[in-house]
């Protein structure tokens, strides 16, 4: 076993960069001659364009260009694309309107790109920005998702009533016939209030045209640089593929929201090319909260049909999901595919029906955030199963073990396409229930009581869809890419090894699970690793990091490469240990003939690779191999979150006193990373419960659009995390029997939270559980307790 | 940020002659609000004032029964300081609840008042304490001093250089923060002084006030217990996202409570 192997809590690579401000980042590359850019923005959230003067800002010093949408529609340049094809109930495609990178001759949300200012310096771009005067048309505005099909506002030409897609899933008959015979139904309303991702790192881009090599480079903070390569060439149309180099080097965190390919990178590249000069962009963070895309923003309604048990008969759901003004990259999807195909959850709910209508609003494009989907669905599984419990008088662990999936039913069909490999809940329920002390939660309560406070439990039994995503399954969903995973390892003279990836690391520490695998697999010093993404010019083509499948996929990728790597150093050993092939063993980074003592380790495999004077005839040289792998089906982590806090009656304010969060993720590399993504995920879940909201005003201003409104959750608005992995169930179908952790904890933890309040009140409120709400459905029981 | 002239003067006489001949001109004190607005292109002073180059802004000494502290005083310094911790403690816990550490490291008691915005802390200790401002030309009563959104009693070219805080026979503050921004959702300064008691919230309103009917009832009884039975009337008071105006007037009274507690 290698020392930092698999297994091993080893400390991040990557953070000695990091925490010393060693890192390099987007806006930390400066080329020779670098302009800057700064974009004029639509103050409107939906007006047409009736002119824009640019004279004045042409003649301000320092300026280099002023470009339109007029001048994108001339030089025909594609628009933006959302790459999943979602057809509604009637098999019709859904409607989606151009989304060019300037917007041209309409605006359609507050932040819309209507111009940008090339200029020698970043303050000369401001001030002649300032100085585009844009005539503006103001038209009505739709906001509200709720609202948006009665509107009388259109946003686009000829998508009637806003509506982008209405879409189904499951069986409506049995589901319809299973309530009909119901003991009881359960019904919830339910808002999913819509977020900013709020990276650390705001977005940013710098375009270089290189003139002599007729050739771009696009430097951009992506999740996924092969993806912008490839939108920006084939649907964009700025460069050939094989003329575009795209690099997304450090990137300070993503959360999802830079999975998409955003106009400001085309706009930079594009124009480098208009001025001869690379053009640098760094979005302030006012720009950050208005034109990134925002997450969640879902209104639904779900029932859950019961018999008299408390068994779940059948859930029907339907939800009305906020697209923003433009369909993103990915955006389809996330409300269907990945939203609906979870309403499972943990449990044998034999039929399920899901409706989803997706509108276009003047907000600000929405689409997949920490979860995308997968927390939507938690919320309301999760909200709707403790609804029950309540109303069924059962306690919502008994509840909950009643429905569970049993082990002995895997792999498991749902009723809404997905089939479970494998899976145990309720091994996590226990052990929640035991690192919770759930049996002295009624003493606790009392404790609380005495002091004036109001304390409340609630659980989440999560389950989530990881490790995206097998190519053919997706393609038959509409899905225009694959979604398969590439690696290569390549050995130096020295025995060092460089690991190419086509994922992305942007804080989940890949240089270091990476290289702890390949140290694992090839008995290699872990020290003797790199890991290298990001720059499309040097790793293996990839489709990036999201939906938790770096691991499940391109880890998976990396050992099939490292597989490859042992099968061509059995042939050498073989060679220069004259012996079979087939007698060749390899363990623990040496290859050994069986049952002699003669051996030669990986490194003077290698060096024989490289320096082939005694070496198999025939065989290539070198040691560089590189695979490809395509998952069998997504992977299934799952836990029970349980949450504990206390009310403050007077204040309305509430506290967290216990967060426990028990997952099966299947089998670990390295477990202190783990434990990281697990709080980093459970701070932006109880961020979404208790603190965080994106508020539009009517008139479509994003009124929560800085840190003075945005509530981000900080360190003490957090307990400290009683975070258990088990050993649980490892997955079926990749050979590392992982399952991924990225998003769990961002995914479980709303509805614990949610139903401990609930608990702790006695009735239900919308997300966040700001201390006004909660202040004010205390007063609302007290006055009907009053009036009874 | 707009480019603008900048000037660092030894001397409050200085200052206020540099202000003359710039009327376009704005003072940097703490810069804790200022920088950001600059950086936001929100302001474009011509000049920019540095006050910190001014050594008789600086420092902090008591006077009789009062505590004189210099208008560049960083609230940091006002926290740590031992006069101001024997004889007015409530004053330190303020300041030591005022932002962050980076934000009390730098931002000041003059750039605090004269900015006057409704959510700061300042203005409640001012009003609570029936403490003197102090400027280049003349003294204004705390109460006078703070007249309404963004707005003071200070004249064009006057500059706050103190500000003298009576030593009370007793105080507390205590706020209930934005979650957000973490400012003041609602403030509220009590004190008992030889002149009587005060009651000062701010944070709830547009700008720094007093509570009489708390006062008159805590004369009697300086408890929580002797303004159980009163409500505050939201009408003009501050609503946004983050709380209604009928949600701050309930504050006011609960934080008023938990303010009288501490004094016990």
């Amino acid at each position: 076993m290698a020392t930092n192997g698999i297994g091993s809590s080893v400390k991040r690579k990557e953070d000695l960069r990091f925490i010393t401000g060693s890192g390099r980042y987007t806006d930390d590359i400066q080329l020779p001659h670098q302009a800057y850019a700064c974009f004029v923005r639509s103050p409107h959230a939906h007006a047409t364009i009736n002119s824009i003067d640019r004279s004045a800002a042409e003649a301000m010093p320092g300026v280099l260009g002023v470009f339109t949408g007029e001048e994108v529609a001339a030089d025909g340049l594609g628009g933006l694309i959302c790459g999943w094809m979602v057809k509604s109930k009637d098999g019709s495609p859904m409607k989606a309107g151009p989304h060019p990178i300037l917007a041209h001759r309409k605006v359609r949300y507050v932040g819309d790109h209507v111009a940008v200012v090339v200029a020698e310096t970043l303050q000369q771009a401001r001030d002649a920005a300032e100085a585009v005067e844009v005539e503006y048309g103001v038209l009505p505005a739709a906001v509200d998702v709720a609202k948006t099909h009665d509107s009388g506002v259109d946003i686009h030409d000829d998508i009637p009533n806003n509506l982008v897609y209405d879409w189904e899933i499951g069986d409506k008959v049995a589901t319809d016939a299973a309530f009909a015979q119901a003991k009881h139904v359960t019904r919830v309303e339910l808002i999913n209030n819509r977020l900013v991702p709020n990276a650390m790192e705001p977005r940013a881009a710098l375009g270089h045209y290189d003139t002599g090599m007729d050739a771009y480079t696009l430097y951009t903070t992506s999740q996924n640089p092969h993806v912008a390569r490839l939108v920006i060439s084939a649907f964009v149309g700025i460069a050939p593929e094989h003329k575009l180099t795209v690099i997304a080097p450090d990137v300070g965190g993503g959360f999802g929201s830079k999975i998409f390919i955003y106009a400001e990178e085309c706009v930079c590249l594009w124009a480098s090319k208009k001025v001869r000069r690379p053009v640098k962009w760094t979005a302030d963070r006012t720009e950050a909260f208005l034109s990134d895309a925002h997450g969640r923003d879902h209104v639904s309604v779900a029932e859950m049909a019961m018999d008299e048990n408390g068994q779940f008969l059948a859930l029907r759901v339907n939800t009305k999901a906020n697209m923003g003004a433009y369909l993103s990259t990915f955006s389809s999807c996330i409300p269907t595919y990945l939203y609906a195909t979870l309403l499972a959850g943990q449990y044998k709910t034999p039929a399920i029906y899901c409706d989803v209508q997706a509108y276009y609003t003047n907000t600000a494009p929405v689409d997949a955030y920490r979860g995308a989907g997968r927390p939507e669905a938690t919320y309301l599984v999760e909200t709707l199963v403790e609804e029950c419990a309540k109303d069924m008088k059962l306690d919502p662990a008994e509840i909950r073990r009643r429905n569970f999936i049993p082990k002995d039913a895997f792999p498991y069909q749902t009723p809404v396409a997905l089939q479970y490999d494998t899976g145990d809940y309720e091994p996590c329920l226990d052990k929640a229930l035991e690192l919770a002390d759930y049996a002295g939660f009624p003493e606790r309560r009392r404790q609380s009581e005495a002091k004036g406070k109001l304390r409340g439990i609630g659980f989440s039994a999560y389950i989530e869809a990881c490790g995206i995503a097998p190519s053919a399954v997706i393609g038959s969903l509409g899905a225009g890419v694959g979604l398969w995973e590439s690696a290569k390892v390549r050995f130096s003279h020295t025995g060092k090894v460089q690991v190419l990836t086509g994922t992305h690391s942007h804080g989940q520490g890949h240089e270091t699970t990476f290289a702890q695998l390949v140290a694992s697999k090839l008995g290699v010093a872990y020290e003797d690793v790199d890991v290298i993404h990001g720059d499309t010019s040097k790793t293996t083509v990839g489709m990036g990091t999201y939906g938790s499948r770096s691991l499940a996929v391109g880890g998976e990728a990396l050992v099939k490469a490292c597989d490859k790597v042992i099968a061509k150093g059995k042939k050498i050993a073989a060679h220069l240990l004259e012996a079979s092939e087939q007698d060749i063993v390899f363990q623990d980074g040496n290859f050994s003939v069986a049952g002699t003592d003669r051996s030669k380790s990986i490194g003077e495999i290698v060096f024989a690779a490289l320096v082939p004077h005694n070496y198999p005839p025939g065989l290539e040289p070198g040691m560089e191999e590189t695979a490809y792998y395509d998952p069998a089906n997504f992977t299934y982590p799952s836990g029970v979150y349980i949450c504990e806090l206390e009310v403050d009656p007077d204040s309305g304010v509430v506290e967290i006193q216990k967060f426990t969060a028990v997952d099966d993720f299947g089998n670990v590399i390295n477990p202190m990373i783990v434990e990281g993504q697990v709080h980093g995920g459970l701070a932006q879940g109880i961020g979404q419960a208790l603190l965080e909201n994106a508020v539009y005003d009517e008139s479509g201003q994003l009124i929560s659009a800085s840190y003075m409104d945005y509530t981000m959750p900080r360190a003490d608005d957090l307990p400290s995390f009683v975070v258990h992995t088990t050993a649980g169930t490892a997955c079926t179908h990749n050979s590392l029997g992982v399952k991924g952790c990225g998003e769990a904890g961002a995914i479980g933890s709303p509805p614990a939270v949610m139903n401990a309040v609930a608990d702790a009140i006695g009735t239900r409120i919308s997300m966040p559980a700001t201390p006004e709400k909660v202040w004010r459905a205390l007063q609302k029981t007290q006055l009907a307790q009053a009036a009874e | 940020m707009y480019a603008f002239g900048y000037h660092r003067p030894g001397s409050v006489a200085d200052a206020v002659k540099l202000l003359a001949d710039h009327p376009d001109a704005k003072l940097l004190a703490g810069g804790q609000t200022f920088i950001p607005t600059l950086k936001q292109r929100l302001a474009q002073p011509s000049d920019v004032i540095d006050l910190g180059g001014i050594a008789e802004l600086r420092g902090i000494r008591a006077e009789g029964d009062n505590v004189v502290i210099g208008a560049m005083v960083k609230h940091g310094e006002v926290m740590r300081d031992a006069t101001v911790k024997s004889m007015i403690p409530a004053l330190a816990d303020m300041a030591g609840v005022i932002g962050d550490t980076q934000v009390r490291n730098r931002g000041t008691l003059g750039g605090s008042i004269s900015n006057n915005d409704p959510a700061a802390d300042y203005p409640g200790a001012v009003v609570g304490l029936g403490a003197t401002v102090i400027t280049d030309r003349r003294q204004i009563a705390g109460e006078d001093f703070f007249t309404g959104l963004f707005e003071t009693a200070l004249e064009e070219g006057e500059i706050v250089t103190a500000v003298s805080f009576p030593k009370p026979v007793a105080a507390a503050y205590e706020k209930f923060r934005n979650p957000a921004s973490r400012y003041a959702m609602v403030g509220v300064f009590v004190a008992k002084t030889a002149g009587g008691v005060r009651v000062a919230v701010t944070g709830a309103g547009p700008c720094v006030f007093r509570l009489p009917e708390f006062e008159q009832a805590l004369s009697t009884n300086f408890a929580a217990d002797a303004i159980q039975h009163l409500n505050v009337d939201a009408s003009g008071l501050n609503a946004d996202i983050h709380a209604s105006a009928e949600y701050r007037a309930h504050l006011i009274k609960v934080v008023a409570k938990r303010a009288l507690a501490k004094i016990g």
